[in-house]
């Protein structure tokens, strides 16, 4: 029976479409997913300062694009991304410490982290809009 | 590499419906994934009921009663019955686990749906290819390592330093928590994986081992142990309480401080 390939014709088991979503797990890949929106942000802010630095006609047209609202809703998105990032990078951190990996730590640094995001987010704009 | 969607031959099917037993009052639904080598088709998940009354409590009780009154041909791996020797590890309710320890009320479905051990080769029915695995386990040199001649006796050990494999020596090998991982279903070739990773941190902090030097060397690898994105699903499906995550976490750490 050795020299019997049945290799080749087993199937793979199923993975994510079986497996119960884990607030833990999920964090991991919104952690991802928000860390590749920082680069199509960071493409947004050296347009604007291009244009900041191209004069006013540029820096005009720049400006009516982030204030329209639609460039706002993606700015908001962009705030978000960046402080849930980097809340997640502290997270990081802190494992890479040997910390915060209890069964209760785990949970509630995520929990904290998507709680934090929202909440750093909301407060950037009420601030923001409360100035100007 | 990543790969979402199951390849062609993998996709699963609806099952054959197997009827309820005869004079059953309490019946539990099981939803159980089945392929068999022979017959060319593809992997189906077939729906049997379970007569709770003349069965135990555990899921492994229910796939037995299944086996035993309804379908003979149902195949699993099974043996201790409680939770020692990790051979029933499949995915019960959505998550790993063994089902011997899991009992059919602790299920949050109303269905108990049971499939084999996530993105793993499938021998047959509930039954995966752990061959990989165990060769991996081996690449660690899970044994004492020592140049110092043997004593006439045991290697001593103070209970200080024995206490430090509390937590690391219970691991049944059960795979549970590798093929939990994302990070393990993606790069299963090339990844150590929780459980083996687990097992070398293990004998890393053995006060007995004199060859930690050599299997830090052996584990600073891009893929063997930093594939670990903590994602946690390995601590979160480990049928002992253990916490493979902690315990990787605690390698990098070792490789980081022998740089300082």
């Amino acid at each position: 029976m050795t020299d019997v390939d049945l290799k080749g014709k087993r199937p793979l088991s199923p993975h994510l479409q079986i497996y119960r979503p884990m607030l833990t797990m999920t964090m991991s890949i919104v952690h991802r997913i928000t860390g590749a929106a920082l680069y199509f942000g960071t493409v947004l802010l050296a347009y604007w300062l291009i244009a900041l630095a191209s004069g006013p006609e540029a820096f005009d047209t720049a400006q009516a694009i982030f204030g329209s609202w639609i460039g706002r809703l993606v700015l908001f998105g962009y705030t978000w991304a960046l402080l849930h990032h980097m809340l997640g990078g502290f997270r990081h951190f802190i494992w890479d410490f040997g910390l915060g990996f209890g069964e209760q730590e785990r949970e509630w640094l995520a929990r904290l982290t998507l709680g934090g995001g929202l909440i750093l987010t909301a407060l950037v704009w009420i601030i923001a809009y409360a100035v100007l | 590499m990543v790969e979402l969607a199951l390849p062609k031959n993998s996709k699963m099917q609806e099952g054959k419906t197997w009827p309820k037993p005869e004079g059953a009052t309490n019946v539990t639904e099981f939803r159980i994934y089945r392929w068999n080598p022979d017959d060319g088709k593809n992997p189906q998940i077939d729906t049997f009921y379970v007569d709770r009354d003349a069965c135990g409590p555990m899921v492994l009780d229910g796939l037995l009663y299944i086996k035993n009154s309804i379908d003979p041909t149902l195949t699993l791996r099974r043996s201790c019955r409680e939770g020692i020797c990790g051979s029933c590890a499949m995915n019960i309710d959505g998550t790993n686990t063994l089902a011997c320890t899991k009992g059919m009320d602790e299920c949050i479905s109303d269905v108990v749906k049971v499939y084999p051990l996530p993105h793993m080769s499938v021998v047959k029915d509930l039954v995966p290819d752990l061959n990989n695995f165990y060769a991996q386990h081996r690449s660690i040199e899970p044994y004492l390592k020592t140049v110092t001649p043997e004593p006439e006796t045991e290697w001593l050990q103070s209970r200080e330093d024995r206490a430090k494999l509390d937590g690391l020596y219970e691991c049944i090998l059960c795979a549970c928590c590798s093929t939990s991982c994302p990070s393990y279903w993606w790069n299963g070739d090339r990844y150590l994986g929780p459980s083996i990773l687990l097992q070398a941190y293990r004998w890393l902090i053995d006060s007995r081992d004199e060859f930690t030097g050599e299997r830090l060397d052996n584990l600073e690898d891009p893929f063997r142990l930093y594939r670990c994105h903590t994602i946690m699903n390995c601590s979160k499906a480990c049928p002992k309480g253990l916490n493979p995550a902690k315990a990787i976490a605690e390698i990098k750490k070792m490789l980081v401080e022998r740089e300082i």
